[in-house]
C-alpha cells in the first residue's frame, strides 16, 4: 500500500484505521448500504467482512432512519457502530435519530449514558452527482449541542481522525469528500489520534487569513499559489475539525492579517462559513478593524451539466480574485492563470 | 407465519398465590404513584410534561414477570410504570418529575428521559416510534455479543403508523434479532381514536409482511400478559427471531396532564374502570381463591401508600440542581 515515502491515499488511510481499530476493539463493527461488495466503499471497507467476519462488516436494507436507531441502540448496549452513507445527502433520512436522540441521550439521561458513534458521509461532486448526491450538510449538524463533525481533508488527518472518532465516546459525523480520496500523503503506520478541536495552520501568511472547509483546502493552496505571484501573502488554515472549532488558532491568525476569507464547501447562508466570520466579528469589534468576506456554493440547488456546475463551486482562481480584492481594497484589476483542478475535471468514478 | 389471536383467562392460570399478590402490589404501586404524580401536577410541584399509565398497569408488571433481570426494556414518553416495574426507585423517578438533583436524570430529563443501566431500562423517549429501532438496536448487541438476551420494545397504537417500525421489523426478522415488540393499544393516539387513524386496527398483523409471528392480548388481565409474554419471550430468545404482541388496554386519564380527553365519552371510560380494571379484577380474583382477604389487600395499599408517601417527600425534599449542571453531560471526555 505505502509508496517508498511512506504515503498511501486518503481511502487507505481511513481503511487502516478502521482495520486497527477494529484489531483493537471486537465491539468496532461497520456498516451501511454496500460496506462489503466488490469495491468495498472505494476501497475503505474492502473485504472487512473477510479479515473480521460478517457479523462486523455487513450490507444493510435501505432504512437509513432506523438503522441509524440501530446504531445507536448498539451503541447504548456497548458496541462501537460505524455506520457508512455513500452520499451524505442520505444523512436526511438520519435527522432524528442523530439529532433527537445521538445527540441529546448523555444529556437527557444525565451522563449515565454515551453513543459512540461514527457516522461517515461522503460528499460527492463531479461528472453529474446533481442536487440530491453533492450536498455536504455539515452546518446542520454542527448547531446541534451533543455531535462532533470532522471533516479531514489529508490523509494523515483522515487516519489519524477515524481512529479518535472511533475513540470518542460521543457521536461524531465524519465527512469525506470523494475528490480527496485519491490524494496521497505520508502517514504513520502505527495507530494515532488527531485530536478534535485543533485547527491546522497548512501554510503562513501576513496579508490574509484563508480558512477553508473540507475539499476547499485544496483550492485554497492553488489560491496561495496565484496570490504569491503578485506578493500577496496568504496564511491558509483548516480547521479539521468544526465542532467543536478551533477559533482561537483562527482568532490569532486574523490578529496577525486583518483579514479573513472563509470558503466553504457549502452553501454560505447560516453556514460555517457564517459562523466562523460571526465569532471572529464578536471577538474583535470594537477591538481591530478586520475585513471579513466568505465564498461557498452559489445560492442554488447543486446543477448537472458540466458548464453550470464548473460556475456552481468556487475554486483556485474564484478565491484568489476575492482575496486579491479584500487585499487591494478592489482597486486595480487582476486575472489569475491557470487550469482547472484536474482531479476534478479527470474524474471518472466510481462514485 | 400467520399472526394468531389467543386470548387466556385468569380464571384458567394456575398461577401461585404469592405471585398474584406480587402482581397485585407491583400494579398498585404505579397505579398510587400515577395518582401522586397527577396530585402533585395539580398543586403545581410537578411541571410540563407528565403522561400518566393509570388503568395499563397490567401491560408492563405481566411482561416484567415474563424477563430475567438481564433483559432490557426500552418504551415512549408514557413511561413511569415501565421504570417502576422494572425495579427503579419510585423515589429517583418522583424527584425528576419535580426536578430534583434526585431525580434519575438529575432533573434534566423529566417525565419522558429516565435511564437506569442498573435495571436495564433503555429510557424514556419523546420522539414516538423513535424507541423502536433503539430497541432494534440493543437486540443487535445482544446477538453480536453472543449474549443470551432480549429486549422489550413498547409502543403505542399511535406510534405503530411510523415508518421507522416497518424498517425496525423488517432487520430484525431478517437478522432473527431478540427482539419482542409491545404494541400498547389503549385505543388513543392523543385525542386521535386508531379507527380514524389507522387502515387497519388488528395491530399484531403489523409484522405479517415480514413473517414475524403476533398476538393480541386482553392486557387488562396481568395473567393474560404474562403467559402471552413468556410465549414472546421465549421464541426471540430461542433465536426465532422478532415477536409483536397487541395488547389492548385503556388508559383512564387524557393524553397528557393537559388533555381533558372530550373525543370519548365518560360512559366508554366508566365501563373500562368498572368492568375491566386490572387492579380490581386480580383483586377479586384473589378474595376467590382465598389468596387474600380484604384485610390483607388493604394492608398492601397501605404498604404502597407509605412508598409513595416517602417518594413524594423525598422528591419535594431534593435540592434543585446547581446551575452549574446546566452545562454538563453535553459532550463526554473519551
Amino acid at each position: 500500500m505505502r509508496n517508498a515515502a511512506g504515503e498511501i491515499t486518503y481511502a487507505q488511510a481511513l481503511y487502516e484505521a478502521t482495520v486497527q481499530e477494529m484489531e483493537r476493539d471486537a465491539g468496532v463493527f461497520v456498516y451501511g448500504l454496500g460496506v462489503d461488495d466488490p469495491i468495498g466503499m472505494y476501497g475503505t471497507t474492502l473485504d472487512l467482512h473477510k479479515k473480521f467476519g460478517a457479523d462486523r462488516n455487513f450490507d444493510t436494507p435501505l432504512s437509513e432512519d432506523a438503522m441509524t436507531g440501530i446504531g445507536i441502540g448498539a451503541a447504548l448496549a456497548g458496541l462501537r457502530p460505524i455506520h457508512v452513507h455513500q452520499r451524505m445527502d442520505f444523512l436526511m433520512l438520519c435527522m432524528n435519530q442523530l439529532v433527537n436522540i445521538a445527540a441529546k441521550a448523555s444529556y437527557m439521561y444525565a451522563g449515565q449514558v454515551q453513543v459512540p458513534m461514527v457516522v461517515r458521509g461522503i460528499i460527492g461532486r463531479s461528472w453529474g452527482q446533481g442536487a440530491q448526491h453533492s450536498q455536504s450538510l455539515h452546518a446542520f449538524f454542527m448547531h446541534v449541542p451533543g455531535l462532533k463533525v470532522v471533516a479531514p481533508v489529508t490523509p494523515h488527518d483522515a487516519k489519524g481522525c477515524m481512529i479518535a472518532a472511533i475513540r470518542d465516546n460521543n457521536p461524531v459525523v465524519f465527512m469525506e469528500h470523494r475528490m480527496l480520496y485519491n490524494n496521497r500523503g505520508f502517514v504513520p503506520p502505527e495507530a494515532y489520534e488527531v485530536p478534535f478541536g485543533k485547527a491546522r495552520v497548512l501554510a503562513e501568511g501576513d496579508d490574509l487569513t484563508l480558512v477553508a472547509i473540507s475539499h476547499m483546502v485544496v483550492e485554497a493552496i492553488r489560491a496561495r499559489a496565484h496570490l504569491a505571484e503578485v506578493g500577496i501573502g496568504v496564511e491558509v488554515i483548516d480547521p479539521v475539525s468544526l465542532a467543536p472549532l478551533d477559533m482561537d488558532t483562527i482568532a490569532r491568525s486574523v490578529e496577525k492579517t486583518g483579514r479573513l476569507l472563509v470558503v466553504d464547501n457549502d452553501w454560505t447562508n447560516c453556514g460555517a462559513s457564517a459562523e466562523i466570520i460571526a465569532e471572529t466579528v464578536e471577538r474583535f469589534q470594537g477591538k481591530r478593524a478586520v475585513r471579513v468576506a466568505r465564498l461557498g456554493y452559489a445560492p442554488v440547488p447543486c446543477p448537472t451539466t458540466k458548464p453550470l456546475e464548473n460556475l456552481y463551486y468556487q475554486n483556485g482562481r474564484t478565491i484568489a480574485l476575492k482575496a486579491y480584492d479584500m487585499v487591494k481594497g478592489g482597486v486595480g484589476h487582476w486575472e489569475p492563470h491557470g487550469e482547472d483542478a484536474k482531479e476534478i475535471a479527470e474524474f471518472k468514478g466510481p462514485f | 407465519m400467520p399472526a394468531t389471536k389467543r386470548k387466556t383467562k385468569a380464571e384458567d392460570s394456575a398461577v401461585k398465590p404469592a405471585q398474584l399478590l406480587k402482581f397485585y402490589r407491583e400494579m398498585l404501586l404505579i397505579r398510587r404513584f400515577e395518582e401522586k404524580a397527577g396530585q402533585m401536577y395539580g398543586m403545581g410541584l410537578i411541571g410540563g410534561f407528565c403522561h400518566l399509565y393509570i388503568g395499563q398497569e397490567a401491560v408492563v408488571v405481566g411482561m416484567q414477570a415474563a424477563l430475567t433481570p438481564q433483559d432490557a426494556v426500552v418504551t415512549s414518553y408514557r413511561d413511569h410504570g415501565h421504570m417502576l416495574a422494572c425495579g427503579m426507585d419510585p423515589k429517583g423517578v418522583m424527584a425528576e418529575l419535580t426536578g430534583r438533583r434526585g431525580g434519575y436524570s438529575k432533573g434534566k430529563g423529566g417525565s419522558m428521559h429516565m435511564f437506569s443501566r442498573e435495571k436495564n431500562f433503555f429510557g424514556g423517549h419523546g420522539i414516538v416510534g423513535a424507541q423502536v429501532p433503539i430497541g432494534t438496536g440493543i437486540a443487535f448487541g445482544y446477538r453480536y455479543r453472543a449474549e443470551d438476551n432480549v429486549c422489550l420494545t413498547y409502543f403505542g397504537d399511535g406510534a405503530v403508523n411510523q415508518g421507522q417500525v416497518y424498517e425496525s421489523f423488517n432487520m430484525a426478522q431478517l437478522w432473527k434479532l431478540p427482539a419482542v415488540y409491545i404494541i400498547e393499544n389503549n385505543r388513543y393516539g392523543m385525542g386521535t381514536s386508531i379507527e380514524r387513524a389507522s387502515s387497519t386496527i388488528d395491530f399484531y398483523h403489523r409484522g405479517a409482511a415480514h413473517g414475524i409471528p403476533g398476538a393480541a392480548v386482553d392486557g387488562m388481565d396481568v395473567l393474560a400478559v404474562q403467559e402471552a409474554g413468556l410465549r414472546a419471550v421465549g421464541h426471540a430468545r430461542a433465536g426465532k427471531g422478532p415477536y409483536i404482541l397487541e395488547m389492548q388496554t385503556y388508559r383512564y386519564r387524557g393524553h397528557s396532564m393537559s388533555d381533558p380527553a372530550k373525543y370519548r365519552s365518560k360512559e366508554e371510560v366508566e365501563k373500562m374502570r368498572t368492568q375491566h380494571d386490572p387492579i380490581e379484577q386480580l383483586g377479586k380474583l384473589l378474595v376467590e381463591r382465598k389468596a387474600a382477604d380484604e384485610a390483607a389487600l388493604k394492608k398492601i395499599d397501605r404498604e404502597v401508600k407509605d412508598i409513595i408517601t416517602a417518594a413524594a417527600a423525598f422528591a419535594q425534599e431534593s435540592p434543585e440542581p446547581d446551575p452549574s449542571e446546566l452545562y454538563t453531560d453535553v459532550l463526554l471526555s473519551a
